[in-house]
C-alpha cells in the first residue's frame, strides 16, 4: 500500500489543473493516474482552435492547451502513472490500479475524481434499424481521424448538434467528405452558437432543428437513414419522413460523466448532472473525495474545466489541514427553469460559484436565489441557452445565516 | 474459381450452433468433415441472437422431438459447458401469472413438463414468489430450477473450436451456390471453392429450405420470424435473479417478452415475435422497442429505458407459417428424395438447448449407414479465453507477472485486458472481424459500446493481420469500418 496526500484519477484537462493547483497550494505528494499512454485526455484529439481564450487570452488548439499544463506538471515533477487503470476505489480512499508492472494498492488522503465523460451511444437512444458498420459517436470518429489518421466515410449524416458533432461536420468537410446535414431533435441547438456559425453555416451545412433519425438501413455498411421532423407535441410528423442515402452516421447526442469508480466508493450521484452531488468546493458525500471537470458536470468550454479544477483545490487544502468543521448545511433546491445547479449543498460559508444550466433558450432572464420569500441574490442574463453552462458567484455575506436556498429562473 | 474438388466424407452446410455441434460429434469418429459457413464467423445468423437459455423442456408438446431433445440437452448442458469451458448458470426460471385466469395455465405447463420428464417443477404462490423475486409482480408462478443460461455465442464458438481441434475443417465466407449429385458423390460449389462429399448435412437454419432444394431434396419452406431484444446496463442486474417469463399465449410461436439475466450480468428484455418477409433483416423497430419496455414493466416495474445500452434482433427459422402459429416439430432425417442428404429443418427454440442431442441424432443416422470408427485422438476438452476480470486478486497478480498484457485494460466497461483481446484476435477459426473479437472477448459489449476500445482494437487487428484500414470489417462482406487513410483523402470509387 502506497500512501499519497492527493491522488488525482484522470490526467485530462481537469486532472492536470487540479494537480497543479494542489501543488501551487503547497501539496508535494501528488499522484496523477492516467489510463492512456499520454496526458491531456480528450484535448489531444481536439485539434481545432478556440481553447484558452479565458485562461490564456489566446486561441489554442486542444493539444497546445494540454501542453501548457503537461509542461508544468513535468517541471514541478508531479508524479504521473501512465497506461494505468484504476479498477477499484472504495470509501476509505483505497485504490487498486493495474498496469504492465502489475497490481498496486494506493491510498490517498484526498482523492480527486477527474475521469471526464463518455459519449451517449446509439444503443442508449435506441435508434431502430439494422446494425451496420458506419455508425460512430462523434468523438470516436474524431479520434480515428485526428489521432489515428483514418477516414471514416464519404457521405455523412450527423445526428445531434452537440459541439463535437458540429466540429466533426467541419472536420469531415475539410477532409473531403460530404456532410449532408446535422439533425437536432430539439427545437434549438445543443451546441455553442459560435460552433453553429463556424462549423456549419460557414460550410453551408444545414442544421435541421426538430429533426431526428428514426431508422437506419444496411446489412453490411450503412446505406440509408430515415429522417423525420418532430412536431410540437414531440411526436413524429409522418409526412415529413424522408430517406437519405449515406454511408456514415455520426452521433453527437450527449455526454455522460463517467462515475463507475465514484459509485464503487459510495459517492452519491445527482440524477440531473449524472455527476456526484458536491458541496461548495466539490467535495462529495464521502469525506476527502472531490470531483471536478466533466465527471462532475459536462462543460462546454475547457477553460471552465481548468478553472473549476483549480477552484475545488481550496477545499482540498482545507480538508488536508483538518478544517472539516461545518458551519451549517445549506441545501440548494432546484426551482423552475433550471436543469441543474452545482453545488447541491453548502457546508462551509464562503464565496461560492454556482454553475447551472437552463431548461430552454430565453432572453432577458434573471437567476434568483431565495430563502423562502427573502431574496438572497439575483443575476440578470440578456440571453440564456441550455448549451451554455452559466455561472454566478454568491458572496459569503449573502450566504451568511441562510438555511435553504432555492434557485430559479424568472 | 479453382475447379479442383476437395473431397470430404461429410460436408456440413451452416456453422451455427447446430452445424458446429454436429461437427464436434462427428469428430469423435474417423471421418473427414468440413463445415461451410457463408458468414465470416460461426453462429452469426440465429445462434448468437437469442436469449441463451437452456430450457428445461416443459414448453414443448409431449412426444415431439423438440420436447425429447430439449430435456436431454438441458440435462447434459452443464457437462457440455464444462468440457468446452463455456459459462453456464442454473439460474432457474419463473413463469409468472399476473391474473387468476392464468393460474390454470401454470398447472397445464407443469403437467406437460411432467409428461416430458422435466424434474422439480413447482407451483408457488404470491409470498414465495415475492421471496424469490422481490421486484417481480405476479400472483403465482411455476418455478423450474433446472432452467439455465449460457452464452449462445461462446457455446457456438466453443463447439466449432473443439471440432477444429479434433480435425474438422471450417471454411468461413463460403456460401454454397450449387449442389450436384453424380457417381454417388455430392459436388458443391461456394462463391470461393469447390468441394465434393459423400454425405451432405443441411444445417443451414434460415436457409435450410434453399439448401434442400439446391440439393434436389424436399421442398420445405422456412418462415422467418423476428425477435427483438434490449440489453440493459449491468447496473440493473440486481433487479432479478431468475429468468422471468409470462404465461405463454396459446398458439403463439414464441414464449413472450421475458426477462433474462445473462451469464455476463446484463439483463435481456425480449424477444418479440413477428413474422417478416425477408430472412436477412434482423432490425429493431420503434414499435417493438416501446413494447419491450412496457411489457417487461408488467412484471418488473423498476425497469427503465434509461438502462438500455443496446438493441438487437434475431430471426427464428419456423416451419409453421403465421396463419398456423405455434410450433412444428424439428425435422432431423435423411431426405427421402436424395440419398445421403441429411436435413435439419425448423431448428428454432429450443435448438440451442438441444444442439448436442440433435447432433448425436444426426451421427446416429450416419452410423446406421456407415460403421463409423472411433477417433482415438478425440478430446472433448477445449479451453476458452481466461477472463481476467473474473479471477481472484492472487491469480490476477500472477497473470500480470506471467504476461504484462494482462495488466493493460483495453475495454474499460467490461475490464477486458489486452491479453484477452490478442487471444480473441488470434482465434483458432481465424475470424478477424470486430464482432468476432467482441463475441470472444466481451470488448465493446459494455455501456460505452466501444467508445473507448474500438480504436485500440482496430490497431491491434492491423498489427496482427497487416490489413489496410479499409480491409477491417465489422462483420465481413462490405461492412468496412474505414474508407482508408485520412491523408489519402476519401476512397476513390
Amino acid at each position: 500500500m502506497i500512501e499519497k496526500e492527493v491522488i488525482v484519477i484522470g490526467g485530462g484537462a481537469a486532472g492536470l489543473a487540479a494537480a497543479l493547483a494542489c501543488h501551487e497550494r503547497g501539496v508535494e505528494d501528488i499522484l496523477i493516474i492516467e489510463r492512456n499512454t499520454y496526458l491531456g485526455g480528450i484535448l489531444n484529439q481536439c485539434i481545432h482552435d478556440g481553447f484558452g481564450l479565458e485562461k490564456f487570452n489566446s486561441s489554442l488548439t486542444g493539444p497546445e492547451y494540454a501542453q501548457r499544463y503537461i509542461e508544468k506538471v513535468t517541471k514541478k515533477k508531479i508524479q504521473v502513472l501512465l497506461n494505468t487503470m484504476v479498477i477499484e476505489l472504495n470509501e476509505n480512499k483505497n485504490l487498486l490500479v493495474t498496469n504492465h508492472a502489475g497490481f498496486h494498492h494506493y491510498r490517498g488522503k484526498v482523492i480527486i475524481l477527474a475521469m471526464g465523460c463518455r459519449e451517449r451511444t446509439r444503443g442508449a437512444i435506441a435508434i431502430p434499424g439494422t446494425q451496420p458498420a458506419g455508425i460512430y459517436t462523434a468523438g470516436v470518429a474524431q479520434e480515428l481521424i485526428n489521432l489515428r489518421n483514418y477516414m471514416v466515410g464519404e457521405k455523412i449524416v450527423i445526428l445531434g448538434s452537440g459541439d463535437i458533432g458540429m466540429i466533426m461536420a467541419r472536420r469531415l468537410t475539410l477532409e473531403g467528405a460530404e456532410v449532408l446535414m446535422v439533425a437536432e431533435k430539439l427545437p434549438y441547438s445543443s451546441g455553442l452558437p459560435r460552433n453553429i456559425n463556424q462549423c456549419l453555416y460557414d460550410f453551408d451545412i444545414p442544421l435541421l432543428l426538430s429533426h431526428t433519425v428514426i431508422n437506419v438501413k444496411g446489412n453490411s455498411r450503412l446505406s440509408e437513414v430515415t429522417l423525420a421532423e418532430i412536431g410540437k407535441r414531440g411526436g413524429i410528423i409522418p409526412k415529413s419522413k424522408r430517406k437519405i442515402p449515406c454511408d456514415t452516421l455520426l452521433l453527437s447526442v450527449g455526454l455522460i460523466p463517467e462515475n463507475e469508480l465514484s459509485r464503487q466508493a459510495g459517492v452519491i450521484l445527482n440524477p440531473m448532472t449524472a455527476g456526484p452531488e458536491v458541496d461548495e468546493r466539490g467535495q462529495t458525500n464521502v469525506p476527502g473525495i472531490f470531483a471536478c471537470g466533466n465527471v462532475l458536470q459536462v462543460h462546454d468550454i475547457v477553460d471552465n474545466v481548468s478553472l473549476e479544477a483549480e477552484y475545488i483545490t481550496e477545499g482540498v487544502i482545507d480538508y488536508l489541514q483538518g478544517q472539516t468543521n461545518r458551519d451549517q448545511e445549506i441545501s440548494i433546491i432546484l426551482g423552475n427553469g433550471l436543469r441543474y445547479v452545482v453545488p447541491q449543498k453548502i457546508m462551509i460559508i464562503k464565496d461560492t460559484i454556482f454553475s447551472f444550466r437552463v431548461n430552454e433558450p430565453g432572453k432577458k432572464k434573471t437567476l434568483v436565489f431565495k430563502e423562502w420569500n427573502k431574496l438572497i441574490h439575483k443575476t440578470f442574463f440578456p440571453r440564456v441557452n441550455p448549451a451554455e453552462m452559466l455561472q454566478v458567484k454568491l458572496s459569503r455575506e449573502e450566504l451568511e445565516g441562510v438555511k435553504t436556498l432555492k434557485a430559479r429562473l424568472v | 474459381m479453382e475447379k479442383e474438388y476437395n473431397h470430404y466424407d461429410v460436408i456440413i452446410i451452416g456453422g451455427g450452433v447446430i452445424g458446429s455441434a454436429i461437427a464436434r460429434e462427428l469428430s469423435r469418429y474417423q471421418v473427414k468433415v468440413a463445415v461451410l459457413e457463408k458468414e465470416a464467423d460461426v453462429g452469426w445468423e440465429t445462434s448468437c441472437r437469442n436469449s441463451g437459455v437452456s430450457h428445461a423442456g416443459f414448453n414443448n408438446k409431449p412426444g415431439t422431438l423438440m420436447a425429447h431433445l430439449c430435456v436431454e440437452g438441458n440435462r447434459s448442458q452443464s457437462q457440455l459447458c464444462r468440457e468446452l469451458d463455456v459459462p453456464y448458470k442454473k439460474t432457474g426460471k419463473l413463469v409468472v401469472a399476473q391474473r387468476a385466469m392464468e393460474i390454470p395455465e401454470l398447472y397445464k405447463l407443469k403437467e406437460q413438463g411432467r409428461q416430458n420428464g422435466v424434474k422439480d417443477l413447482k407451483i408457488i404462490g404470491t409470498s414465495e414468489l415475492k421471496e424469490m423475486e422481490p421486484n417481480v409482480q405476479g400472483i403465482a408462478a411455476m418455478h423450474s430450477p433446472n432452467t439455465g443460461i449460457t452464452s449462445p455465442y461462446l457455446l457456438t464458438i466453443a463447439l466449432a473450436e473443439n471440432a477444429l481441434q479434433n480435425g474438422v475443417r471450417f471454411f468461413l465466407n463460403n456460401e454454397v451456390t450449387s449442389i450436384k449429385k453424380g457417381h454417388g458423390r455430392f459436388y458443391l460449389a461456394t462463391d470461393q471453392k469447390c468441394f465434393s462429399a459423400t454425405y451432405v448435412i443441411n444445417s443451414a437454419g434460415l436457409y435450410s429450405d434453399r439448401i434442400s432444394r439446391l440439393a434436389g431434396g424436399e421442398r420445405y419452406r422456412i418462415y422467418p420470424c423476428r425477435g427483438e431484444y434490449f440489453i440493459l446496463d449491468k447496473n440493473a442486474s440486481q433487479l432479478v435473479n431468475h429468468l422471468v417469463y409470462p404465461v405463454p399465449q396459446a398458439g403463439s410461436g414464441g414464449l413472450g417478452v421475458h426477462i433474462t439475466p445473462t451469464v455476463d450480468g446484463n439483463i435481456l428484455l425480449g424477444p418479440s415475435n413477428e413474422y417478416i418477409k425477408k430472412k436477412n433483416h434482423p432490425a429493431s423497430t420503434a414499435k417493438v422497442m416501446k413494447k419491450l419496455i412496457s411489457e417487461s414493466r408488467d412484471f418488473l416495474p423498476l425497469i427503465s429505458s434509461r438502462d438500455v445500452i443496446r438493441s438487437y434482433a434475431g430471426i427464428r427459422s419456423k416451419q409453421a407459417p403465421s396463419s398456423e402459429g405455434g410450433y412444428r416439430d424439428f425435422v432431423i432425417e435423411e431426405s427421402s428424395h436424395v440419398n445421403h442428404l441429411i436435413n435439419l429443418i425448423g431448428i428454432e427454440s429450443p435448438g440451442l438447448t438441444a444442439a448436442q442431442p440433435i447432433a448425436k441424432r444426426v451421427v446416429a443416422i450416419l452410423n446406421k449407414k456407415e460403421k463409423l470408427k472411433d477417433n482415438p485422438a478425440f478430446t472433448p476438452l477445449r479451453k476458452g479465453i481466461l477472463r481476467f476480470e473474473e479471477q481472484d486478486s492472487a491469480t490476477k497478480k500472477a497473470l500480470i507477472e506471467q504476461d504484462p498484457n494482462y495488466g493493460e485494460i483495453i475495454c474499460r466497461c467490461e475490464k477486458v485486458t489486452k491479453k484477452e483481446i490478442l487471444q480473441a484476435i488470434n482465434n483458432p477459426l481465424g475470424a478477424k472481424d470486430l464482432i468476432s473479437i467482441k463475441y470472444r472477448s466481451r470488448a465493446m459489449m459494455g455501456r460505452c459500446q466501444g467508445g473507448y476500445c474500438l480504436t485500440r482494437i482496430i490497431e491491434l487487428l492491423r498489427e496482427k493481420y497487416e490489413m489496410l484500414p479499409q480491409e477491417i470489417t465489422l462483420k465481413g462482406r462490405q461492412s468496412y469500418l474505414l474508407t482508408g487513410y485520412r491523408s489519402e483523402g476519401i476512397k476513390q470509387s
